[in-house]
């Protein structure tokens, strides 16, 4: 298993929402990628966007310029 | 072989909605289910679609387009999931079955229902519309365009009645979709169900529904959503509430790669030329003896359609005969619009219909003119 590093992990309520934080963050080069939802966070299924948890801010201000919806945030180690 | 039978599922495509299907064969996985590669692949053609519909209806956000199999299951999921015992819904001898059906299951059930009529050429009174609405209206259902006859209902017309009474619109705009400009917040539209595989020229088995933020509909179908496990319940999160189990990515793919060429070539230029072909056919072949054509041609506010009978000619036999002996493809019979044929006297012998796509020719028209002369002259 490889080193696990403090990551900031977003949830969302739809897939879409998920789908959408990814291009956001493409288009605006800010780095993360999407990650199956970490088990300590939600024992359900889905897509969370994982980030640099510097990036806090910049993808707060993301996701509020693209009207995405988070379910929740978590910083924890992936 | 010439195909004028576009109102049924458009048979040519654009390449590049080919090449995008097959390409997601050998790319997608399942949307949303895991963060792989290939899923991850699907998810994301899902979305763009999503995005691209989203801005080819003006909707408000991605998150309000649904993906369904075609307009029948888009307008199931909105008329039975919007209205209740007691509702009061308004509709027209314009629609199809795919409305009607739904409907009459809804008036079973204790919704009422009143049909408005239409006058000789098959167009409705915006008055009467209005003046029907009551106190327990909860929407009118309209087509945006009769698959018979091609007449159009203006939807930004009904939306503003609709708007002045507190009440929804439902549009069904599988017959306009990819030929006129739908724009669903300038027009008022509430909920509008689409297919892909006629005028918008993706795969059959594609289709959706956008659904304005604050409208609530009960999903027709629970089950798999790849979010929120185990919740018994359907997530009631849009678009997810009303998209249980696997999309079908496959033809999404195709219906994206399809929006993208409608943009590419302007909704503008496809309606002027299918447009064209109309009036060329209509000229062609209204002033021949015996020749009854139906619908209001007296605009070209209207689908693409042209439906005629030739005298007391049974209208399975014509379009059989336009198939056997001409090679071209018709459609005849009843149009699954049962009270359209009722109010222009056609129950019995149905009506031969043409159905142009912008891909048809002048010379293929001139032929099919000429078809229908000999037919006429038999």
């Amino acid at each position: 298993m490889r080193k696990k590093e403090q990551k900031l992990v977003i949830t969302f309520h739809t897939t879409a929402d998920a789908m959408a934080m990814e291009k956001a963050c493409r288009e605006s080069g800010v780095p993360g990628r999407l990650i199956p939802v970490p088990r300590e966070i939600s024992a359900g299924c889905g897509l969370a966007w994982c980030a640099p948890p510097d990036r806090r801010e910049s993808l707060l201000e993301i996701m509020s310029q693209h009207g995405i919806e988070q379910e929740d945030l978590h910083e924890c180690m992936i | 072989m010439i195909y004028m039978d576009n109102a049924a599922t458009t048979l040519q495509k654009p390449d590049a909605v080919k090449a995008a299907v097959m390409r997601a064969f050998d790319t997608m996985g399942n949307a949303g289910r895991g963060a792989g590669g290939p899923s991850l692949d699907a998810s994301r053609v899902i979305y763009e679609t999503r995005e691209k519909l989203a801005r080819f209806f003006h909707a408000e956000s991605p998150s309000r387009i649904v993906f369904t199999a075609n307009s029948t299951e888009s307008l199931n999921i909105a008329l039975k999931g919007l209205f209740c015992p007691g509702d009061h819904v308004i509709t027209t001898v314009l629609e199809h079955n795919s409305v009607l059906r739904p409907l009459y299951e809804c008036q079973e059930k204790g919704t009422e229902l009143t049909i408005l009529g239409c006058d000789k050429k098959g167009n409705i009174s915006y008055d009467e519309l209005e003046s029907e609405i009551r106190e327990n209206t909860k929407a009118v259902v309209c087509t945006h365009a009769s698959n018979l006859t091609g007449n159009m209902i203006d939807p930004g017309r009904v939306g503003k009645i609709c708007k002045k009474h507190g009440i929804l619109l439902v549009v069904d705009a599988s017959q306009t979709a990819g030929v006129w400009p739908v724009d669903v917040s300038r027009m008022g539209i509430d909920v509008l169900c689409f297919t892909g595989h006629k005028s918008l020229l993706g795969p059959q088995g594609t289709g959706g529904m956008y659904v304005r933020s604050g409208v609530e509909i009960r999903p027709l179908l629970s089950g798999g959503s790849g979010i929120d496990t185990y919740n018994p319940r359907h997530p009631s999160r849009m678009p997810t509430a009303l998209e249980a189990g696997t999309l079908n990515g496959h033809g999404i793919a195709g219906l994206g790669a399809a929006v993208g060429y409608l943009e590419e070539t302007g909704l503008d230029v496809i309606r002027e030329k299918e447009l064209s072909l109309m009036r060329r056919f209509y000229e062609g072949i209204s002033a021949i003896e015996g020749i009854k054509v139906y619908g209001d041609f007296d605009t070209d506010r209207r689908a693409p359609i042209v439906s005629f009978n030739i005298r007391d000619y049974d209208s399975s036999e014509v379009s059989d005969e336009l198939n056997v002996e001409y090679g071209i493809m018709t459609r005849p019979g009843a149009h699954c619009a049962p009270l359209m044929h009722k109010a222009l006297g056609t129950v019995e012998q149905g009506a031969v219909r043409f159905s142009f796509s912008h891909y048809n020719t002048e010379e293929e028209v001139d032929y099919a003119i000429r078809s229908v002369k000999e037919l006429a002259q038999e």
